[in-house]
């Protein structure tokens, strides 16, 4: 970018070339990924519905849960959808706690809307199946996607954070929460990477294993992970505080994306490719 | 148009289109619910699930607790306070007449009192259970090891799995609940068939006068008011042929355990 810049201020005309951005690798497992993470969060909030509270410990404290969504009657005998977390309680009709069904539109009783869950009616059964089978999908994709990683030395090369940039990186945050526009940079920011590390080291890990800990069958063999986070309920609650997280996460994502070039950088994650300008040098002008 | 518009624009496109295509997604998911080749795909985790735990697992047995633990209430679920007639009849007499059958492919078929079975080798175990809601409650169970019956009563060669019959209608269609599982979890040591609650007899909502605690498995692999248990090769002649109650009407996996 800066040399088109200084291109256009040089009064040249910039001249363009198309080079490989993301192997094809690279973008087949960020979309399989993507999928995988869509039907996930679809039937594990239908999973969620199935007892709409979140608790702490080992076993449910029915009378303490940490979240909460209810129906509740008002005066009038209509019924409320009543969010609570903690000692809060919030009015979330129409969103979560009661909301309106497809077909005629009435509102029932459920933790979150049809339009949120797979399937979007209510059955337990099938979104466990969804749950299960995208389960595995996203676990051998991120599998490849290390082994690629490593092999190709996309890890190494392109989500390290390197000396000069954990120096960088007070100045970094700072430059970030002032209002401008987004650019595209010849690799990723360092903040950038740092998420994506963190969405990588962190998050993902402990999505499979509060996972895995909420199966009576492994409960032998994960009882000491088990006990270190609080028990079972709490596994179940931070599987879904880390849904949470990946939901702002590709919030965030998505939100960087249309903010820093939404055309730019869809194309180059489906093709592959980006137009950046020659450098002077190479044009033997320089 | 400028560059500012056009970007606009496209924005606008980008946003759309993320809209309409999660919308169709959805859409998409749930016409694909009621296509059963789609569910049978989608099913293929089961086994997975099966084969990989178990063999994380091995015969690992799950946590105990101490009795500090133990729920105030043991939160009943499916059937509390089953109406059919041979339960009724039985309950009226504090389940005297109360009869557990083993029977199928053993050599030596069982009928048990409530008496003969305390006088049995028992265990008392306190251990977590979780529905396949979501929830978990602790209790602290008393009861035989369903090894011991099984070698009382002497599997015959073929036997396979373990069928759970019992007095309760869940769906209110005449039919029975009834569940199984394999050989595996039949054998493992906290597999009990239990009829005490907490030092009390079982309540009526919680199973009585005895129910399964297979430890490794969600709740509705574990049965309430248990009459019979028939050793089978296989359970595809029973009910829905799925191997459960559950399986066969909500479509839930076999396996449970997860």
């Amino acid at each position: 970018m800066a040399i088109a810049e200084a291109a256009a201020g040089r009064g040249e005309a910039v001249r363009w070339r198309s080079v490989v951005r993301h192997r094809w690798p690279l973008r087949l497992m960020h979309w399989v990924n993507l999928l995988c993470m869509l039907a996930l969060l679809g039937s594990g909030l239908q999973i969620f519905n199935a007892h709409p509270a979140l608790y702490w410990g080992e076993a449910s404290d029915f009378t303490a849960p940490l979240l909460s969504m209810q129906m509740q009657r008002d005066a009038d005998g209509k019924g409320r959808g009543i969010t609570r977390i903690g000692a809060y309680a919030f009015d979330t009709t129409g969103l979560f706690g009661v909301s309106a069904r497809s077909g005629d539109g009435k509102n029932v009783v459920r933790g979150f809307p049809e339009w949120a869950t797979i399937p979007s009616g209510r059955s337990l059964a099938l979104g466990r199946r969804w749950h299960f089978f995208f389960a595995w999908l996203w676990v051998g994709n991120g599998i490849c996607y290390l082994g690629w990683g490593l092999a190709s030395g996309h890890l190494r090369r392109d989500l390290l954070v390197r000396r000069r940039e954990w120096r960088a990186l007070p100045a970094a945050l700072r430059d970030h929460l002032r209002p401008r526009s987004f650019r595209p940079l010849d690799g990723y920011h360092p903040l950038q990477k740092l998420t994506y590390l963190g969405v990588l080291g962190i998050l993902a890990p402990l999505a499979i294993l509060t996972g895995l800990s909420m199966s009576p069958q492994l409960d032998g063999l994960l009882g000491g992970f088990i006990e270190a986070i609080g028990g079972r309920q709490s596994a179940r609650s931070l599987h879904f505080f880390v849904m949470a997280s990946f939901v702002t996460f590709i919030v965030a994502h998505v939100l960087m994306v249309v903010l820093s070039g939404p055309i730019v950088l869809m194309r180059s994650m489906l093709t592959g490719r980006v137009r950046v300008p020659v450098p002077a040098q190479e044009r033997g002008d320089g | 148009m400028g560059e500012q518009a056009r970007f606009a624009a496209a924005r606008r496109r980008f946003l759309r289109w993320s809209l309409a295509g999660g919308a169709g997604l959805l859409s998409g998911c749930d016409a694909s619910s009621r296509r059963s080749e789609v569910v049978n795909a989608l099913s293929l985790a089961e086994p997975l699930n099966r084969r990989l735990q178990r063999f994380l697992a091995g015969d690992r047995r799950v946590r105990e607790y101490p009795s500090r633990m133990i729920s105030p209430v043991f939160k009943p679920n499916g059937s509390i306070d089953p109406r059919t007639p041979e339960y009724l009849a039985l309950k009226q007499d504090q389940f005297r007449g109360y009869r557990l059958c083993l029977r199928g492919l053993v050599a030596r078929p069982l009928d048990l009192s409530l008496e003969a079975l305390r006088a049995m080798p028992l265990r008392t175990q306190i251990t977590r259970h979780d529905c396949v809601e979501g929830w978990s409650v602790i209790g602290q169970w008393t009861g035989v090891p369903l090894a011991h019956l099984l070698r009382l009563a002497r599997l015959r060669p073929g036997a396979r799995h373990v069928v759970f019959h019992c007095f309760d209608d869940l769906l209110g269609d005449g039919g029975r609940y009834y569940e199984s599982i394999d050989l595996d979890d039949a054998f493992h040591p906290q597999t009990i068939a239990a009829f005490m609650l907490n030092g009390q007899p079982l309540p009526v909502a919680n199973g009585a006068p005895l129910r399964m605690r297979v430890e490794r498995k969600l709740g509705y692999k574990q049965p309430k008011y248990v009459h019979t248990i028939e050793v089978v090769d296989s359970f595809a002649h029973l009910a829905g042929g799925r191997g459960g109650t559950w399986e066969d009407v909500e479509g839930y996996d076999w396996y449970g355990g997860i």
